[in-house]
């Protein structure tokens, strides 16, 4: 483009505003590169921040003892140590807080995603006194720190002696899910037309039918999106565990990674390698559904 | 969602004027519908946060009954040095790292949306540090933070600077969570890309009319714009920033020398190692007071800053 330029400036006259024209061009093209190259340049590092952890973990999961102390450190390890994660998921009974977390993580999302749906539907499609204010509430309670009803619940399962069982970890799960997955549940249908359930209606389709047949197949991936927090909320969620639960047979991933921690202090590579195998559910699912997740926040991001 | 609550007004209206058998059992429907979450907001939110305020006006074990002493944990809490210091970390954390996590989201957003080739993977790379949390990555930073062998010291050993002890020094390790909070940007500069990804073109081709530069251009049009999600982001930011726990409790358990004493760590440790029941809901109730006042804080400045769509610009 340059060249093209000055050829076209070389060809006329010296016409003085053709000439500033194309140095003025120049000047532009060679400024767009610079910029395009800085804008690179800073997210080539950013990139190199954000991965870097990964690698690290990665690298040092693999590397034996001797290796790990080392200054300064080595990325390839060698030799290779594939045994240190069988050795620390042994360690850390890994099988066991498996089973738990899956047993938790799966309650909390069926229960969850059915009574969410439920309450979404009924807010955005039916019509009933106190609605409105409701529904404000609803709001209000997303706001609210869960610390402040953390002691009178810790209470109300003591009472039932539900302390070191894994109920308390998803019961709460099937009464709504959340405010926030039924706030996302709910503006996901306000976006279908009424329309569609009413020709449902007009079929001869009940309130359930509609739900069932009409809204659900049109909502999956606000589904998904519900699914797939709920999932990585429940799996990594480390205070409730640690209030409820304190025998490691009941214990999930997250907490038994902490009490490895507290036993295995300074042996990084274990601690890497069971750290890697505790986050690699969440990095596998981002990489399944990574639109989900982007529209996700997104979504939540557009509601204001 | 202001068009969903306007259309809602039309609809109820009508109700009072005329019950009809439809109304009538769209109604039953519609509390049916809405009862799981119902049952939840009285068991789980109205019923405990009374019995909350109840509890934050007695001495309570769990082994006796609650003993009445009325507004003594109040008073005991304002005059507690732990308070003020746990207050004084979290306040820190909250004004320094929010800031920063949201300015920082903004401007790899902006880059982002520079038009730049493979524009997915680096979004991709970006999140990949949301989708993780927890105590796996406090345990993965703890080793990046190590004084000796740590990644982030070996790298500034490489261009000549004796990193500090992070974790291990007072000085440095609230700093240093600061530092690994902006590690999980991510999730905020996907709410600001979708934003800027939203802001009509024809604004940026009046600028250009009228000759703005590129940075005028994004004082002028990009951020108001885009002001309702950074909105919406602050108050997340700061509301999830007073409620951190799990760094404070696994990376340092609030040392060295309570110079990460997060405010919920405090009150966990009232509540669950102490067992003073009482104290620690009078805890979380100034914790509740503390959040609110800074949201409506931010609520009230937003009409100086925030532009909603077909609103006249003063």
């Amino acid at each position: 483009m340059t060249t093209a330029s000055n050829a076209e400036g070389l060809g006329r006259p010296t016409g003085s505003a053709v000439a500033r024209l194309s140095a003025l061009r120049r000047r532009h093209s060679v400024q767009r590169t610079v910029w395009r190259a800085l804008v690179y340049v800073i997210l080539l590092a950013g990139s190199v921040f954000m991965l870097a952890p990964y690698v690290w973990m990665l690298s040092t999961a693999l590397k034996s003892p001797a290796a790990t102390f080392t200054f300064p450190p080595t990325w390839i390890p060698e030799p290779v140590v594939w045994a240190n994660f069988t050795e620390a998921l042994e360690a850390m009974q890994f099988p066991i807080l498996l089973k738990n977390t899956l047993q938790v993580t799966v309650y909390a999302l069926a229960g969850g995603l059915l009574t969410s749906t439920m309450v979404a539907y009924g807010f955005a499609r039916t019509r009933f006194p106190g609605r409105n204010v409701l529904f404000l509430v609803l709001l209000a309670t997303m706001m609210l720190p869960s610390q402040v009803t953390m002691i009178p619940v810790y209470i109300i399962y003591k009472n039932l002696g539900w302390v070191d069982t894994l109920r308390p970890l998803w019961v709460g799960s099937l009464f709504g899910g959340g405010a926030f997955y039924i706030f996302l549940m709910r503006q996901f249908f306000m976006t279908l037309p009424r329309e569609l359930d009413e020709a449902a209606a007009m079929d001869g389709c009940g309130t359930v039918a509609v739900l069932w047949r009409i809204l659900l197949p049109l909502s999956k991936p606000a589904l998904a999106t519900v699914a797939i927090f709920s999932f990585m909320g429940h799996w990594n969620d480390f205070m409730t565990p640690l209030i409820y639960v304190n025998s490691i047979p009941k214990m999930t991933l997250a907490l038994g990674l902490h009490i490895f921690r507290g036993t295995y202090q300074t042996q990084w590579n274990y601690l890497m390698a069971a750290s890697l195998v505790v986050m690699l559910p969440c990095l596998i699912l981002f990489f399944l559904a990574q639109n989900y997740f982007i529209q996700g926040i997104a979504l939540t991001g557009m509601k204001a | 969602m202001a068009q969903a609550t306007a259309t809602t007004h039309r609809r109820s209206g009508g109700f009072w004027g005329r019950i009809r058998q439809s109304d009538l059992s769209e109604a039953l429907w519609g509390y049916f519908l809405i009862s799981p979450w119902l049952v939840g907001l009285l068991i789980f939110v109205a019923g405990p946060m009374l019995y909350s305020v109840y509890l934050s006006l007695t001495r309570y074990n769990l082994m006796s009954a609650p003993q009445w002493v009325g507004a003594f944990n109040y008073g005991y809490l304002a005059a507690d040095p732990l308070v003020w210091q746990s207050l004084k970390v979290t306040a820190i954390y909250t004004f320094l790292g929010v800031p920063m996590r949201v300015v920082l989201a903004l401007l790899v957003a902006m880059l982002l949306n520079q038009q730049v080739r493979a524009m997915p993977l680096f979004r991709t790379i970006f999140y990949l540090p949301s989708v993780v949390s927890g105590v796996a990555v406090a345990i993965l930073w703890m080793w990046i933070l190590s004084p000796e062998y740590g990644l982030l010291n070996s790298a500034l050993a490489k261009v000549g600077i004796t990193g500090p002890r992070w974790l291990m020094d007072q000085d440095t390790a609230l700093f240093a969570m600061i530092v690994m909070s902006l590690w999980g940007v991510g999730a905020n500069m996907v709410i600001f890309l979708a934003a800027l990804q939203g802001v009509p073109q024809h604004l940026y081709e009046a600028a250009d009319v009228e000759g703005a530069s590129r940075l005028q251009k994004t004082w002028h049009v990009t951020i108001p714009s885009i002001s309702p999600s950074t909105f919406f982001v602050l108050i997340m930011s700061i509301i999830g920033s007073f409620q951190v726990f799990t760094q404070g409790f696994v990376m340092t358990n609030g040392g060295p020398n309570n110079s990460t004493l997060f405010y919920v760590l405090y009150l966990y440790r009232n509540a669950f190692q102490l067992l003073r029941m009482g104290y620690a809901s009078a805890l979380a109730w100034v914790l509740f007071i503390i959040i609110m006042a800074c949201t409506a804080l931010v609520l009230r400045s937003s009409a100086l800053w925030v532009y909603y769509e077909g609103e006249l610009k003063k």
